[in-house]
């Protein structure tokens, strides 16, 4: 009856978390597991099939003069590239395929969620907590290996006079520890307050009739902005990512 | 089945508050993630964030995200960049290449221009030898011709002079006689009896070494 109410009562004509609903296409249950087929995993697999089709037409014809979309594809390589140069240094390199991986799977994810009616696998905290998790987990290992008990270093800075340590190690400790924490929500949150916002101004369009326009134009500007962010988070979830590798690889 | 706690935005909320709303949401309910079925089991699936509802989704999402990273990393780090790098590289290779032929080329040409201007100078030495060797055969013609002219115009000259010292020597003579005979018959007219010739020879080359010095 709420319900009804709602819908009937002046309610809100759109429904701004309905977006993130995760649907069955093809259930699929393994073992008690529910794996099935959902929008999230075909958008994942579309943003995958996007970005091999776009990277593997663009590297097709390797001219030396490279043509418009072999530059994207080389623009891509040589940022991702730069970036573990800069932020993790030469023994970044066997990351790297991983890194641009990470990069390109992020970064079509929130782009092709900007598509109307489509999914933005990325606004969702399993996958980007999965994810922080993972690199969490891989980079602690990479500490542990290269260093080993030397990498609980980390957690007391050096020079600081010893008895500091009943404070500066739990605070260490804890902001580590809350590394996956900041990188998943960071992304997560990001994606997931903008597509609200931008269903949020499309409600108040329809509402609002003739003067609807003045949300119209909030709209279209949150949606170039949209844009910017679904670039930049990808951007920050990677070079957050390297800078960590930075700190198991060379300890600050 | 309690939509009345459905989070409907009813007032327009500026963007940063709402991100900050959404970012505090996620943080929280990110943080005890543990207690995450629990909070779903209360909320009953189709409240709240399906985010965090739909928990029965997790281990799905995780799944697909495991097999399409899995397969897209497969993808790049097989054939995708080797072939960007590949192509970065050929190019690398061949701009490095040009940029050592242009140099080549250019130290070929600094050499041929170097040998122009060694043969340029040869050229303009035997050039001006040449001129020196001409003028100096020409100077030596010239003062043999000279040489030779004088010599002709001093024979010449001799030759002419001789001729006048024997004329005039012909005409002194030639007036001694004519002198000495008409002495001789002035004599012989004046005095009746003419002088013999020697004597009046004598006489006559007398006169004129008198005139001679006179």
């Amino acid at each position: 009856m709420a319900e009804a109410a709602n819908e009937a009562g002046g309610g809100f004509p759109v429904d701004p978390l309905k977006q993130f609903e995760i649907q069955p296409i093809v259930p699929i249950n393994v073992g008690g597991l529910d794996l099935s087929f959902t929008n999230s995993s075909l958008w994942m697999l579309i943003t995958i099939g996007a970005v091999t089709a776009l990277l593997t037409v663009a590297t097709g014809r390797r001219a030396l003069v490279p043509g418009r979309l072999q530059s994207v594809a080389e623009f891509f390589y040589e940022t991702i590239a730069n970036m573990v140069r800069d932020n993790v240094g030469s023994e970044g390199r066997q990351y790297f395929p991983f890194i641009f991986t990470l990069f390109m799977f992020v970064l079509f994810g929130n782009l092709l969620g900007m598509i109307p009616t489509s999914f933005t696998f990325t606004s969702h905290i399993a996958v980007t907590f999965f994810m922080a998790i993972v690199i969490f987990v891989a980079v602690t290992a990479i500490g542990f290996a290269r260093h080993g008990l030397g990498y609980l270093r980390m957690f007391f800075p050096h020079g600081a006079p010893a008895w500091t340590a009943v404070i500066l190690v739990p605070i260490e400790v804890i902001s580590y520890l809350s590394r996956p924490i900041s990188l998943s929500v960071r992304l997560f949150a990001n994606m997931m307050a903008g597509h609200i916002l931008l269903k949020v101004f499309a409600g108040f369009v329809l509402l609002m009739g003739v003067a609807g326009v003045v949300p119209l134009a909030a709209l279209i500007g949150i949606t170039a902005l949209e844009f910017l962010v679904a670039t930049l988070q990808a951007y920050i979830f990677t070079i957050l990512t390297c800078v960590y590798l930075h700190d198991a690889i060379h300890m600050h | 089945m309690n939509p009345a706690m459905r989070r409907s935005p009813e007032t327009p909320v500026s963007r940063p508050t709402a991100r900050l709303l959404a970012a505090a949401v996620g943080a929280l309910a990110a943080l005890p993630l543990a207690a995450l079925p629990l909070a779903a089991a209360e909320g009953g699936g189709s409240d709240g964030l399906p985010q965090l509802t739909q928990t029965d989704t997790f281990v799905g999402q995780i799944f697909w995200t495991i097999i399409t990273f899995g397969i897209l990393y497969f993808a790049m780090s097989k054939v995708i960049i080797p072939r960007i790098g590949e192509a970065m590289e050929e190019r690398q290779d061949k701009i490095d290449d040009d940029l050592s032929r242009a140099e080549k080329l250019k130290r070929e040409t600094e050499q041929v221009i170097e040998e122009y201007e060694a043969k340029l100078a040869e050229a303009r030495g035997a050039a001006r030898e040449t001129v020196r060797e001409a003028t100096e055969a020409w100077e030596a013609q010239a003062a043999k011709r000279e040489k030779k002219a004088n010599e002709a115009l001093a024979k010449k000259t001799a030759e002419a002079e001789e001729r006048i010292a024997a004329a005039k020597q012909a005409a002194l003579d030639n007036l001694k006689s004519v002198a000495t005979e008409v002495s001789t018959a002035a004599s012989a007219k004046l005095l009746g009896s003419a002088p013999s010739e020697a004597d009046a020879q004598k006489a006559v080359e007398a006169s004129l070494a008198e005139g001679g010095r006179g």
